[in-house]
């Protein structure tokens, strides 16, 4: 009891550190204009309080808290569902076809039409609705968590979500997500606070303070809600999530309400032990629930090419129908009547009477649109469709996309886009969550001007290791050629520079040496001992530091790091060790670091903290007390804190730590000691991405103090607009001659694998914009920890200009931006020619001029051409926005990958959406398309399965479209040899198991089993992927070139059969061949062609690829035999057949090979010629593995390696090449 | 001039990486069918990667080519050794008076439609030797003609009454036609005998239907009684005694063409005719082609192996064959002036 009372005290103080807050201002009296909308349309809710039972009858009837995200409930599935399916314009002609043929227009009967329409359309529905189920299992899932409800008299029951109503007391426990809107009552904190974290509304991880009324403060016990009764009268439910109009009638008051005392649901409460509220938004009136977006059916770009290939295949299924029916009507009318044994006259067969031409026209053309239709198969999308499925499994399948830690695969959550992931050219990537981790790490400090902690990185350690190759090569080729001989010299000087880098050349020894400097920096992958203290040097660690020359510089150095914060310590179980929590994630890390060091920082209370610090003479711990004084709260505008402490000896110090410029200003004469050495350091941090920070420190004595504080004192009393710049003013005061100590990095760690996936990624072509919510500096920090910036990079910085800010004339602003923008402009072009890589950094604000439709173009056209771009400061909404705009300007397609809920909108909007299914909520994996355990799979996702379901589907439907046409194409001819009476060649039976059995599942290997290039090649050469991003696979020119094959194939297919077959005897026995025997040849021939065609596309045979390609030949003997067997009533023309007739002739089989070769040629001869003298690159690779070329001359298969590379300004290569460049540049300056 | 040494840490690296996974693999593994499964999900199923390289496509061209050539001559000579006589017989069997108005000619059915041609054998004809009767631009494959049929019918006569099919030659008198539609009404019914001297040669008409169509699909119990009783009277009468499964011309007529232009099979003659041989046709010239500028021809052939004369076949095959050896030809060529090189 004792101690939970303690413990309530303390967090009574935490509370009290953020209230101390001398900047924050006063939001409850803004909103008070509002007020006098209440009770105005759009503002007329009212909510009882603790009187849930009046919102179940009207007027003030509100939904329930279910909240629904499916598509579909019972009711409406069918028709909806229906009617989604028949929006496709394929499924609308087939839906026509089937129509038609009921009246036996249709030369097929109407179940071979039918069948497989419902099918198809029964599939895509089925889909559909296991999607909507799982959906709804989604739901359930939220509907049903629990959360404690007053029940009544006091005592709080436990209900699931979806049983909440209006006007519901709720109480909430510390971690647990707010089940619907509430309006905060009372809280653990005395003062009504509570923090809430709103990472799904926003992605922003620092934690918001609510507040609620001083009215309702008294509410901070179950049984106070006994007799609680309050009416609130609000606005309407609407999607704004920043604002509340509304007040509280209590206990004869009314009360304005504010945002502040808002709770919104999706956001969590935290630090908090629990809260009160009442609900007065439910279910699908909460604002979070309003703000989402239904996520869009996407369609791939392929799919949407498809769709013009659909038009044109329909076209020339018309022309081909025209051609038909005004042929078969010119017939009629010429010469139809001198046929007597046709005796067309006597209609009984309305399309062919030759007296009404006319409607023997379009009879004949209806009838001929259903007989060619086989040149837009349905079967095309139930094959697509199937493909897909089974690709999407493979993917989620794939053991090298699967994360052991978090135990999650990768989930391909709609299939319907498998083929984009390889056609991606620009990836909008989330920095917290996706990239990093969240989670901050010291990694480095530099002290008196002596840096601790590592001092190679890993850039320097590869070009290290690149050079000592390069050197290896030139001393190997010394002997022989004289043109080395600068490099024989550039080598020596190189040895001759070992001291400017360590260990940058000179071969093994530097190797060796590198090693060890390698050691000393934990290996990145592997968990730290302390969370949040990645850090190893023998100099500092272990005590060791005591042993130093300038102890007391370091002493001081330490007691900023555990002084100089807003954190408190948190007992941590058994450990010895204490936990923080603080404001920030960076004096976490600095609390435990200097924990580790020896300065534990171990209590704190309202003036005072108390240090455990090690006393270095002695080298025992001590516990000293040192009496908080003020406190100067770190700012955006300020980029410094300080505390001013006095110890117990009366000594009065102010701790400063800051931003390196604020504090390099503020620094006195004598405090510049370490300045030089400290900012050599500090670009070396800030090179590796690491988060650096400036300590000093300086004494004050007691007079000065004095004087200051009463200023210090009469400013924070001011009420009013001054009241700021009075503090301002009165903090610069006193932060000022300070004496630098040194400096400290943190690291914002990254997700595993991050840096190399996107150097992998940018060497495949890829842009990577990152656009995050946090400020620049830290999204500064990121773009070089991933190496998206880069030291020598020109970087444009796009921000909104104080003047321009406050002039609030929208005019001016946009001058202003469209102004940067277009002097940036300028500079790029100018650099390209110089080939100077470009970063652009934008911030939120002016990001938000620079989007509007006016100045957007220039915008993109300038951050298109930059080499990176970082978006800092951006909402979910201008995340979304730019995703479109990117997408519409670029017309380039677009990925964006994020793991909150801010990430949602980007997630949808953008062609591909990836979301992580990390630690943090579901929204954006329930948004996406494709979620991923780690950023790193991305890599593979897209270089290895988006190549290769890229070129499978379009390689599939090629083929596809080619073997439909083909066969179609057959019939046609034959029209023209029947007098265009619209007869069909082939049996019924046929036509219908072409698509289904006979040439489908060739097709569904090629488009799940081909590889071009294996795994491995396609992460070896990322340049590979540009084949996608190109769209060459499926451009207009091979979609036409295989129209032209497919008709070459079917002009061959018939004129062989034809004339081979016409008119002298098939056998020895003197018979000839019928209508039916022809038939059956040609389309033996036909069945043949396609299935070697597809042999000769695909490249990679498995034995599942063989059987079904053969099999399928075999099937359709098979199929013959049987046929051949069922009663001639079933049978007719195929009553045996195979058996009796043409099995029986040489000539069938002769003709069905001669027949395969002929058209095959074009398409052998093309390929040879395509080949050999205009080889792709995937080609190439081929050979050199079929060659074994790359064992047996590795250094080649290197080479070629390096020179697919994409040449690219980000990413580590990019770094480590420039890096190699610049030591190059420097050996050749000092040679001069 | 290459370093050797170079590749080592990347190569290292990537060897590393995959027997992490192989390991990982083995772990996963547990039976062969497992196994299987295992390599299709991960996409490693051993595979064969054929490459056209210039080697496997000269030769694959060349092979071809040498494979093709034989099969053309020995189709050709087959094709040769097949003797055909086609006689046209549709315009000078129509006497003079008649020539300028054939129709009328064929119509009247009171003006006697004999007539008589000689034919020279030109070289020795084995027997048998078959006869067949060549229809010109005459669309037995019209969409209208083939669907004019009952199958059922055919095979179980008036057990079988739906006839629809059929129209307009379906029923008379209120019973279906059997057999019912256009394409037995318009049965053909020029008729042919041989004479070599004074000889009559005989014909053989038995078996010139497949077989499968005598014993399953015209009916040994369905007689065509009212056939041919119509107000109009298309082609040949049938026998109404003889069941539909030997009435064989009308199984021959009754297999449609696929071209305009065909030839059926109107018997055998089953003694060789030497060379120089002359033989005199009678004819009955009754099948209306005139109207429609249709020809009658009448074809004696021998048949090979591979059937009737057809050179097409063989010419074809001989002209792919080396068709692909002259690209064999121009590969090889290309490739020792241009080789292959893949490092670039």
């Amino acid at each position: 009891m004792v101690k939970a009372s303690g413990k309530r005290k303390q967090r009574i103080k935490w509370s009290k550190l953020y209230t101390f807050s001398c900047l924050n201002p006063r939001t409850t009296d803004n909103d008070a204009p509002n007020q006098q909308l209440l009770g105005q349309p759009g503002f007329s809710r009212v909510v009882f309080c603790n009187q849930p039972e009046l919102h179940k009858i009207k007027p003030q009837k509100y939904p329930s808290n279910y909240v629904s995200t499916t598509k579909y409930n019972f009711m409406t599935f069918l028709p909806r569902a229906l009617f989604e399916q028949f929006r496709r314009v394929a499924n609308l002609y087939f839906l026509l076809g089937a129509a038609l043929s009921i009246p036996k227009l249709a030369p097929f009967s109407p179940a071979s039409m039918i069948t497989p329409l419902v099918f198809v359309v029964g599939i895509s529905m089925l889909k559909e609705a296991i999607e909507d189920w799982s959906r709804f299992l989604q739901d359930m899932d939220v509907n049903s968590r629990k959360v404690k409800v007053h029940s009544r008299n006091g005592s709080f029951v436990e209900k699931t979500w979806k049983e909440l109503s209006v006007g519901d007391v709720v109480k909430v426990n510390k971690n647990e997500n707010f089940p619907s809107d509430l309006l905060l009552l009372s809280s653990s904190y005395e003062d009504g606070v509570c923090y809430v974290e709103t990472m799904n509304l926003d992605g922003e991880t620092n934690l918001k303070l609510k507040r609620s009324l001083e009215a309702t403060l008294s509410l901070d016990d179950d049984v106070e809600y006994t007799k609680f009764q309050a009416t609130i009268h609000c606005e309407d439910p609407n999607p704004n999530l920043y604002s509340f109009v509304g007040n509280l009638e209590f206990n004869n008051g009314t009360y304005p309400l504010s945002p502040t005392q808002i709770l919104l649901r999706d956001s969590k409460l935290r630090n908090t032990e629990y809260v009160y509220g009442v609900v007065i938004f439910s279910g699908p009136d909460a604002k979070a629930v309003r703000n989402s977006t239904r996520s869009p059916s996407k369609r791939s770009r392929v799919e949407r090419r498809l769709d013009y290939l659909i038009y044109v295949l329909f076209l020339l299924l018309v022309m081909i129908s025209v051609v038909n029916s005004i042929g078969s009507a010119l017939v009629l009318k010429s010469e139809a009547a001198m046929w007597w044994y046709l005796r067309l006259q006597e209609n009984a067969d309305s399309p062919l009477n030759p007296s009404k031409p006319v409607t023997s026209f379009f009879l004949q053309f209806v009838r001929s649109l259903i007989l060619y239709g086989y040149l837009i198969p349905i079967s095309l999308y139930v094959s697509i469709e199937v493909v897909k499925v089974l690709q999407a499994m493979l993917i989620n399948k794939d053991m090298r996309m699967y994360d052991e830690l978090s135990g999650k695969a990768v989930e391909a959550r709609t299939s319907n886009i498998n083929e984009e992931l390889g056609q991606v050219e620009m990836i909008l990537s989330d920095k917290t969550g996706t990239l990093t981790c969240n989670q901050m790490e010291f990694r480095k400090c530099s002290i008196e001007g002596i840096s601790y902690g590592g001092e190679i990185n890993e850039v320097d350690l590869a070009a290290s290791r690149r050079m000592n190759v390069d050197v290896e090569r030139y001393r190997i080729s010394i002997d022989g050629s004289d043109s080395t001989g600068e490099s024989i010299e550039m080598f020596e000087y190189s040895v001759a520079e070992a001291d400017a880098k360590q260990a940058v050349l000179g071969c093994d020894h530097a190797i060796e040496n590198s090693d060890i400097e390698h050691r000393r920096i934990p290996a990145s992958g592997k968990e730290p001992n302390i969370k949040g203290f990645n850090f190893r040097d023998d100099r500092l660690m272990d005590k060791m530091w005591i042993h130093g020359s300038n102890v007391h510089d370091m002493i001081m150095f330490f007691r900023v790091m555990a002084l100089c914060h807003t954190g408190i310590p948190v007992e941590d179980g058994n450990s010895k060790r204490l936990k923080y929590e603080a404001e920030s994630p960076e004096e976490v890390t600095f609390l435990i670091a200097a924990q580790e060091f020896g300065f534990k920082f171990c209590q704190r209370t309202q003036s005072v903290m108390f240090l455990q610090e090690l006393e270095p003479s002695s080298g025992i711990e001590v516990k000293r007390e040192y009496k908080l004084l003020n406190l100067l709260e770190f700012n955006s505008a300020r980029k410094r804190m300080s505390v001013i402490v006095s110890n117990e000896a009366g000594e009065i110090f102010l701790f400063c730590k800051g931003a390196d410029n604020i504090i390099f200003d503020r620094l006195a004469d004598n405090g510049r000691i370490y300045q030089q050495a400290t900012t050599a350091h500090l670009s070396n941090y800030a090179e590796d991405g690491l988060r650096t920070m400036l300590f000093a420190y300086k004494k004050i004595e007691v007079v000065e103090y004095e004087s200051w504080n009463t200023l210090f004192t009469k400013a924070k009393a001011t009420v009013g607009t001054e009241r700021e710049e009075l503090l301002e003013h009165a903090s610069e005061m006193i932060e000022k001659y300070l004496f630098l100590l040194g400096a400290v990095a943190v690291e914002d760690k990254l997700q595993k694998g991050v840096p190399e996936c996107i150097d992998k990624l940018a060497q495949a072509g890829l842009k990577i914009w990152l656009l995050t919510g946090d400020k620049r500096e830290t999204a500064m920090n990121i773009g070089f920890a991933c190496s998206l910036l880069r030291h020598d990079m020109k970087q444009f910085h796009l921000v909104l200009s104080k003047e321009a800010e406050s002039s609030h004339q929208l005019k001016a602003v946009e001058e202003d931006i469209l102004s940067q923008i277009r002097n940036s402009y300028q500079e790029i072009v100018k650099g390209n020619k110089k080939d100077v890589p470009s970063a652009l950094i934008v911030d939120g604000k002016a990001m938000e001029v620079a989007l509007r439709s006016e100045i957007s173009n220039q915008f993109l056209q300038l951050a298109v051409m930059c080499d990176s771009v970082i978006c800092c400061r951006v909402s979910p909404k201008q995340k979304a926005l730019i995703a479109r705009l990117v997408k519409e300007y670029t017309g380039k397609t677009t990925l964006a990958i994020g793991d909150g809920a801010n990430d949602v909108g980007m997630i949808q909007e953008a062609d591909i959406g990836v979301g992580i299914s990390g630690m943090e909520g579901m929204q954006a994996v329930m948004a996406s398309d494709f979620s991923l355990p780690q950023f790193y799979f991305l890599e593979r996702l897209l270089i290895v399965h988006g190549h290769w379901c890229y070129k499978r589907i379009s390689k599939m439907i090629l083929y596809f479209m080619y073997k439909n046409v083909a066969f179609g194409l057959t019939l046609f001819y034959n029209e023209i040899y029947s007098n265009f009476s619209g007869d069909d060649l082939y049996d019924d039976w046929y036509m219908v198991l072409f698509n289904v059995l006979l040439t489908s599942l060739p097709v569904i290997a090629l488009g799940v089993l081909e590889q071009d290039v294996s795994a491995d090649v396609c992460l070896q050469f990322p340049a590979l992927y540009q084949q996608g991003q190109r769209n060459i696979c499926f451009s207009w020119k091979r979609i036409f070139g295989w129209i032209l094959n497919a008709t070459l194939s079917s002009v061959a297919i018939f004129t062989v059969t034809i004339y081979i077959f016409s008119p002298a005897a098939l056998r020895q026995d003197g018979k000839v061949a019928d209508l039916a025997h022809i038939g059956t040849i040609m389309y033996t021939c036909v069945i043949w062609t396609v299935n070697c065609q597809i042999a000769l596309i695909v490249t990679h045979f498995t034995w599942i690829t063989h059987v079904l390609i053969w099999g399928s030949i075999l099937c359709w003997y098979i199929f013959l035999v049987l046929y051949g067997m069922l009663p001639p009533e079933h049978s007719q023309g195929g009553f045996h057949i195979l058996i009796e007739a043409i099995g029986t002739a040489p000539m069938y089989w002769i003709v069905t090979f001669l027949v395969v070769v002929v058209t095959l040629l074009p398409y052998f001869i093309f390929s040879i010629i395509q080949r050999s003298f205009y080889p792709m690159d995937d080609q190439v690779i081929q050979e050199i593995k079929y060659g074994r070329t790359d064992v047996s001359n590795k250094p080649m298969w290197l080479r070629e390696q390096q020179n697919s590379r994409k040449r690219t300004q980000i990413g580590f290569s990019a770094r480590v090449d420039a890096k190699i460049r610049h030591l190059k540049e420097r050996l050749r300056r000092t040679k001069k | 001039m290459e370093g050797d040494g170079e590749s080592v840490s990347s190569s290292a690296s990537t060897a590393l990486v995959a027997a992490d996974v192989d390991a990982r693999s083995i772990l996963v593994l547990r039976g062969g069918r497992s196994k299987a499964m295992y390599q299709f999900t991960q996409q490693s199923l051993p595979a064969c990667k054929p490459v056209l390289t210039p080697t496997s496509v000269i030769s694959t061209l060349f092979l071809m080519g040498i494979f093709c050539i034989p099969i053309g001559l020995l189709s050709l000579h087959a094709s040769l050794s097949v003797v055909e006589i086609v006689e046209r017989y549709d315009s000078e069997c129509v006497p003079h008076q008649f020539r300028l108005n054939k129709v009328a000619y064929i119509k009247d059915s009171l003006i006697p439609k004999n007539c008589s041609r000689y034919l020279k054998v030109p070289k020795y004809m084995k027997a048998p030797i078959y006869i067949y009767y060549q229809l010109d631009n005459y669309y037995q494959n019209h969409r209208r003609y083939v669907k004019s049929r009952s199958d059922k019918q055919l095979r179980y006569g008036l057990q079988y009454n739906d006839t629809s099919s059929c129209i307009p030659e379906e029923s008379n008198d209120g019973l279906p036609i059997v057999p019912c539609g256009l394409i037995s009404w318009s049965l053909f019914n020029d008729t042919y005998s041989f004479f070599r001297g004074t000889d009559e040669l005989r014909i053989n008409r038995k078996n010139i239907a497949w077989k499968s169509d005598r014993d399953h699909k015209f009916g040994k119990h369905v007689f065509p009684f009212n056939f041919q009783n119509g107000t109009l009277i298309g082609g040949a009468m049938l026998d109404p005694n003889v069941p539909l499964s030997d009435q064989e011309d009308l199984i021959v007529w009754m297999r449609t063409a696929a071209l305009p232009s065909f030839r059926k099979l109107y018997g055998k003659i089953e003694e060789d005719l030497e060379a120089n041989d002359v033989i005199s046709i009678y004819f009955l010239n009754n099948y209306n082609t005139y109207s429609f500028g249709g020809r009658k021809k009448l074809v004696l052939s021998t048949a090979s192996w591979l059937g009737g004369r057809n050179n097409f076949l063989g010419m074809a095959y001989i002209a792919i064959g080396s068709c692909l050896i002259v690209l064999a030809l121009v590969f090889i060529l290309l490739h020792v002036k241009n080789p292959r090189i893949i490092i670039t």
